[in-house]
This record gives C-alpha cells, structure tokens and sequence, in this order.
C-alpha cells in the first residue's frame, strides 16, 4: 500500500520536494514537544496550493494519515507525526503575496514567518499584532493552527482577532476559501479553523488584518513585596478604564533566576514584578502611564520605574523574555503549563500553586501573561532522581485541575495538540467531546488528518501536561520562550 | 425553564419536527421567515455574573441587550461590538445568532470577537459548554465563535459570557463634505494611521469620523484632522441602533441590501441610495428586488458578497460556492442531524 503510494507521490512532487531517507526524516520526528517522536512515512514538501491538492487527494486515495507541519514550534505536539504517516511541511510555502497599505492586510503564504510579516509591514508604519515568543521562526500557517496568542493579545487580541480570510485544503482536495471580509457569509468557517490544529484542513494561504504601529509605547516596571498585591493590581489594572497593551507577571524565584542569567537590572528582593505596557498616542500614554501607576501604587507596589526611551523599553522587557532559559538553569527539567483562569483568581491559583509545590516537594517558578490570566507555571525537578519525573507530572495534573475549578481552561494558547488529550477530559464532558468528533468528521470523515490529535477517545482520562526540558536543551534553544 | 427548552427540543428531535426559535422577535422582517413551531427563549432571561473588574458578563440568552448595556454603563463599560438593540427590544441569544456589529466592529472587533463561552442545546437537544469566561482559551474546537451568525441552525444558544470593554472617556464626531469615492479613500487613509478612531461612515456626501480615547487624545486628534462638528446629534446612535432612515422598509419590489466589502473597494453599484460604514466594509444599498442578480455579481467581483436584509416581497438567496455549501450541510448535521433548527420556509 505505501509503496504503491510513494511511487505515486514521487510522480506528484520534484525529487526535490520528496523527504524519504530515514536520516533526514530525523529532523521532523517532533515539533517542540520533544519527549514525544515518531518518524513519519514521508516528508512532502510542497511548494503551492496545487501541490497541497495533488498530495492531499492522492494521500486520501490511498487512506495515508496526513499531519501538516510549519516550522515545528508548537508546545503540544500538534505536529508530531503520527507514526506512518505523510508530513505535510509548509516551510517551501514562504511567500508574501500581496500587500495592501491603505487596506491594511498582506495575503501570506502558510510558510512565512510571523515575524516576516511585521517587518515588511513595518515599512508603512504598520504590523501584524500576534506577537508569540516564537515569533522569529513560527510560521503563520502554524499560528493559525493553533490560534496563537502572545504578549499583546490583552489589547489586540489572538491569532483568530487578527485574520481577514484563508485558504485551507481539506483532507478530500477540497479547496476552501473563507472570509476577505469583516462581515461573514455563511458559517463562520474562518474562526472554526483557527485553533484547530490542523484537523480540518490545510491552510495554503492566510490573510491578516495589518494595524498602525502605536505612535508610542512605555512600560512600567513594578515591585511587589508580597505575591497577593501583585495579582490584586492585576485585577484592578484590568478593571481600571486603561487597558493596558501588555500585563506581564515574573514571581520572586523567577526575577532572581533571571538577573543571575542576564543582569536586566530588575530588583531582586522582591515577591514579584509586573511589567505593565501602555501604548497609542502621546496623549493616551501619557494619561495610562498616571492612572495605572496610581493603580500599582494603590495596590502596594514599593518601587516603580517607567521607560523613558525606545531602548529602556526594550531593555526593561529583556529580562522577561529570557525567564524561560534563566529557569532552565534553575534544575535540570522542567515542565511548562499552559493554564488559563478568571483574573481575580490569578492570586489564589499562584497561592495553590505554592501549596502544591510544598506538598510535592518541588519547587515551581511562574511567569506569565498575568492580564489574560494565563499562566505558565514551570515545574522543577531532576528526571534522574527515582519517582520525581512522576511527582511533576502529577503536580501538573494538580495545576491543570486548579484552573477548571477556577472556571478556567487546560490551554490558553499552546494548544491541547497530544500533550493535553487527558486534560480535554476535565474540561469536557462525553456529549461535548462526542460534538468535536462529529464536527471532525464533517471535515475528515475518514479520519486522516492529523489523527489522535485534539479530541480524546472516551477511555483516557488521567494526567496531562508537560514540556519537558531535560538539563536545559530547549528544543528550538535559540528561541526565547515567555 | 432551561429544562423546558431542552424537554421541546429532545421531543421535536426525535419526532423530526421543525422549531423556529424566537427571542423577542425584533428582527422580524429583517430575514427570511421560518418553518415550524414557536421555541420560546424570550423568558429565559437573567444576567448571571457581573464582576467589572474582570470585564466579563454573562447572561441568560433571553436577556434584552438593553439591560445588559444599561447595567454595563453603569459601571463605565460597554459591549464594543454595538450590536443594534432594536427599540430596546433585541435579545443577547438573537444578537449573537445573527452576528451583527455595529460601527466601531473595525477597531474594537465583531460580535463574535467579544465572546468567551456559550452554553447551548443542539438539534438533538443535548446541553453542552464551550469557551468559559477566561479570555484566552484553545481547548478544542471554537464551537463558540461558530454559533455567532448561524442564525440558530446549529443550536440554540441559552447563556453567553461576554467580554467587555471601559467606555471611552470622550467621544468625538468630525465631519467631512467629500463625494463618496473621496471620503472612502480618506476614511481608509485615516485607518492606516494611528488615529483614535472608532467610526467611519457617509451617507449624503458627508462622512462623519468617530474619535474615542481620552480627552487630550481625542481634543489632539481632532484638532489636527480638521473637519466641521456634526449638526445632527446622536447620529452614530441611530446608525448604531440602524434608525437612520436608510433602514426603514423598503417599498413593494424593494430591497435593503447590506454588501461586505473590502474597505477600500471604489464606489460600487453607486447609482443607488448607500449609507456607508466601516470605513467602506460595509454599505447599506437600497435597488429594486429584480436588481438581485446584478448586485450578487458586483458585489462578489468586488471580493464581497451581499445579502438581501429587507424585504417585503420574497427572499432570493444569492448563489454561494457548492463546495462551502456542501461542508456547511455537514456541519449543520453534525449539531442538528435532523436539521430541525430555523430550517428557512421552502427549504
């Protein structure tokens, strides 16, 4: 059957576009969740929406599971191969197609770049607002699939706010084409497929809404000496009338691993620290800038320091945005949640969290997107210490199951991919995971795109959650991670 | 009474009969009409959960929009979306099924954009949740944002948690006397840059800019735009609450067409009456009925599509790509596998 299917393959594609020695099949046996591999049949690498066809309609002939790949960021193992199966790399597809300055979108191949897509907007004063940590290799063929967030979606919102129309292939060659406007006609397919993890569909090509680059942004560095004020002036941030472009939370552990990492100049004797952005017009920071910090004050920040330049700014967020390699030197693994929860809840979930820690005997390290109430809290512990790889995991169960109590989600913005399948049971009951199923098959009735992935079957509900760093190699080490 | 509705839906299901559901009916004559009989939601009404300082509220699916934006105001807030409340009569689960924004949906995003969660029964009438009340969530498939515009065939939404915003602190309207292809080429031009903006509209060969922000913004923003005040007061109000007369009844043999457009798309079909919104996205077209065909077609060749939105004398569909047709029948199944939901008479 696969012989048959690969002969055919290599009539559809260039020798060039064909992955199939096992040596170079290597390179795509995981995305970013690296404690799970599996070597796929083949590598497709296509390089049009044509080619998607072909190979999808030749792969659905021949009943060949399909996962779709961009640059292999993902935290949740959406584009881990299933075993067997065709890999589906959109990395050839890096083209921008277009790129309308007074109206404000770009037409994008599914391989370009998130940040690619800023930079080239950049030259009319404009960019494109989803900013993930991985932004300078993720692909948004890959934001799309997972619907991904960043530091600025508390004012500009995720990857799904961003979009103004795809194209996307079905498992069947189907072509889609879906939005181009800012009214919807028909279901609203776009937002469907967003976040979806490649289950639905292939996306070949993305059009994103473009937004004027703020004539001016400040942050606000602000100490807390107790954890519980910081969260407080979360909540009351977000319930001020400023809303504030960005709302960042490092906890005492963290601020300290990162001042040992890189020297950014935090304070250290601290509980934790909130950096607080304001972005517009001169006229709209300036006034933020008074009232959150009034804010802050009101809620018992000791210190706070406010960017005075460009480079202040950078150099403020700087620390921030190496916490994810500062705490891989704190032990040797770690795990990272990816938990969402009510703002107000923000200071009692770090509180159980710290209970949790000190019933599990394992110390947990958090830094987040504070006002969006996602946390990431990052579990240390030592894989060759007997029982402690057990111990973290079911610590992250604890976590996991702390958010849906809160009347939060097991995933903010990483996606459930195969990482969180268990979790999906608590957040889920039978009916709902049973609709998630009938919704798949409309799309895929055979079930061949990216299989296992998402939706659980009903027998597994355990433990979830993890991305495991051993000894501090990041898969993708060269990427900051926040 | 949430047991009610599902007691009816499960006993239509499993007889195959039609529902037609209905909230307060204020949009009556704004769609198609509906086979089968009467789900009431009407009285399943009640905010839930109101807490300001999180920006989120949640309600009952019956519950008039004019409560919730009253008790929202109250506290300095605001449903960005400006979905049109219809006389204070529309209901928040007709406001999401039908999916309409109202002018600042450009900046501040749609209707579907502010949702976090729904509760809802399906065509079987199973009741299921998805989304929540946290503002970011990615655990499985975005069931909530597909039921805003569904016009309630893939199930009847009961509760909704709503993200919500601060009201501006000052709101500013400037107009300008520009012929409609200018002011849609300025409208555009002023999007492109970092104005605080939250409306572009014209009708008339006027086009009125919408400035909100805080008072030295805006004071700032206005005084380098230019532009004359606006002589007719509340006028985004009444484009919001689409009072304005270019939303009144068509006449026998007419129609009230809403084209979605891309913004800066030149003036379209301009020989007939349009009121103009979202900087050029959408636009509100009056034409006799037997000019269907060329309207469907202007507006598809322009990368839009149009909707017939009143009418007294029929409902013609405009012809839509077989391949999304096919997908959103399946879909349709997949919630309601008898197609029970707001099946449109004649279908």
């Amino acid at each position: 059957m696969s012989e048959a299917f690969l002969s055919a393959l290599r009539h559809t594609l260039p020798a060039e576009a064909l992955v199939l020695d096992v040596e170079r099949l290597r390179a795509f046996e995981c995305d970013a969740l690296s404690a799970y591999r599996a070597l796929p049949m083949a590598v497709a690498l296509p390089g049009s929406e044509e080619d998607v066809i072909a190979v999808l309609q030749l792969a659905h002939a021949h009943r060949i599971p399909v996962v779709a790949r961009g640059a292999g960021t993902g935290l949740s193992g959406g584009a881990t191969p299933t075993a067997g199966c065709l890999l589906l790399g959109m990395s050839r597809m890096r083209r921008l197609l277009y790129l309308d300055p007074l109206a404000r979108y770009a037409r994008v191949q599914p391989g370009v770049r998130n940040q690619a897509i800023s930079e080239a907007a950049g030259h009319y004063g404009l960019y494109y607002a989803p900013d993930p940590s991985s932004q300078i290799a993720c692909t948004i063929g890959g934001n799309v699939a997972e619907n991904a967030g960043g530091i600025h979606c508390l004012k500009y919102g995720l990857t799904v706010h961003n979009l103004l129309g795809l194209r996307a292939v079905t498992m069947e060659g189907e072509l889609l084409e879906l939005g181009g406007t800012l009214d919807c006609n028909g279901y609203d397919l776009l937002a469907l497929l967003t976040g979806s993890e490649g289950l639905l569909a292939v996306v070949t090509e993305v059009t994103v809404r473009l937004l004027p680059k703020p004539q001016l942004a400040r942050v606000i560095l602000a100490s807390f000496a107790e954890v519980g004020h910081a969260a407080d002036a979360v909540a009351q941030l977000v319930g001020s009338g400023a809303t504030p472009a960005a709302l960042e939370m490092m906890d005492g552990a963290t601020v300290r691993a990162v001042e040992d990492f890189l020297h950014a100049g935090y304070p250290t004797d601290v509980a934790a620290l909130l950096l607080c952005e304001a972005d517009g017009t001169p006229e709209e920071v300036e006034a933020d800038i008074v009232q959150m910090s009034r804010v802050l004050r009101a809620a018992g920040a000791c210190e706070l320091r406010v960017s005075d330049s460009e480079a202040e700014r950078q150099q403020l967020w700087a620390g921030r945005k190496a916490a994810f390699p500062a705490a891989a030197k704190l032990a040797p693994d770690y795990y990272c949640m990816d938990g969402s929860i009510p703002r107000a809840a923000v200071g009692r979930v770090l509180a159980g969290i710290t209970s949790l820690s000190a019933q599990y005997g394992l110390a947990c390290i958090n830094v987040f997107h504070a006002g969006d109430g996602n946390l990431h809290p990052l579990i240390l512990f030592d894989a060759n210490r007997a029982g402690e790889l057990a111990r973290a995991e079911q610590f992250g169960t604890d976590i996991a199951a702390l958010c849906v109590s809160e009347g939060g989600a097991i995933t903010g913005e990483h996606g459930v991919g195969i990482e969180k399948l268990d979790g999906m049971c608590a957040q889920f009951n039978a009916a709902e995971l049973g609709q998630f199923s009938a919704i798949k098959a409309a799309f895929d009735p055979l079930g061949l795109l990216n299989p296992g992935k998402l939706i659980p079957t009903l027998h597994r509900c355990a433990e979830y959650g993890r991305m495991h760093v051993h000894r501090g190699q990041l898969p993708h080490p060269e990427l900051p991670r926040f | 009474m949430l047991t009610d509705l599902q007691a009816q839906l499960r006993q239509a299901h499993a007889m195959s009969v039609p529902v037609r559901i209905v909230g307060a009916g204020s949009k009556q004559g704004w769609h198609a009409p509906q086979q089968g009989e009467a789900l009431h939601v009407g009285s399943h009404v009640g905010i839930i959960d109101y807490a300001p300082a999180e920006r989120v509220i949640s309600a009952r699916a019956g519950t008039r929009l004019a409560e919730i934006q009253a008790v929202l105001a109250s506290q300095g807030q605001m449903l960005a979306a400006e979905p049109p409340d219809f006389g204070g009569h529309a209901t928040l689960g007709g406001a999401l099924a039908t999916g309409w924004s109202g002018p600042r949906r450009p900046w501040a995003g749609a209707m579907r954009d502010q949702l976090l969660g729904v509760e809802i029964l399906n065509g079987q009438g199973e009741l299921m949740r998805f989304g929540g009340r946290v503002m970011k969530n990615v655990a499985g498939f975005d069931l909530t944002r597909l039921m805003v515009g569904a016009n309630g065939t893939l199930g009847l939404i009961t509760e909704a948690h709503l993200k919500v915003l601060p009201l501006p602190e000052v709101e500013t309207v400037r107009v300008f006397e520009l012929p409609q292809a200018d002011a849609i080429a300025l409208a555009n031009r002023l999007c492109a840059a970092p104005w605080p903006l939250s409306g572009a509209a014209w009708q008339g060969g006027l086009l009125r800019i919408r400035l909100s922000g805080n008072a030295a913004a805006v004071a700032t923003a206005q005084q380098q735009l230019g532009g004359e005040p606006d002589v007719e007061r509340h006028w985004f109000a009444r484009l919001q609450a689409m009072q304005l007369d270019s939303f009144a009844p068509p006449g026998a043999e007419q129609g009230l067409w809403r084209l979605s457009l891309p913004q800066t798309c030149p003036p379209l079909l301009a020989d007939y009456p349009q009121l103009i919104d979202w900087a050029g996205g959408r636009r509100w077209l009056s034409a006799p009925l037997d000019a269907a065909h060329a309207i469907n077609t202007s507006a598809r060749s322009a990368g839009g599509h149009a909707l017939l939105q009143r009418s007294q004398a029929g409902w013609p569909t405009a012809p839509r790509n077989p391949t999304l047709l096919a997908l959103e029948a399946r879909i349709r199944r997949a919630l309601d596998p008898r197609q029970i939901l707001n099946r449109r008479q004649g279908d």
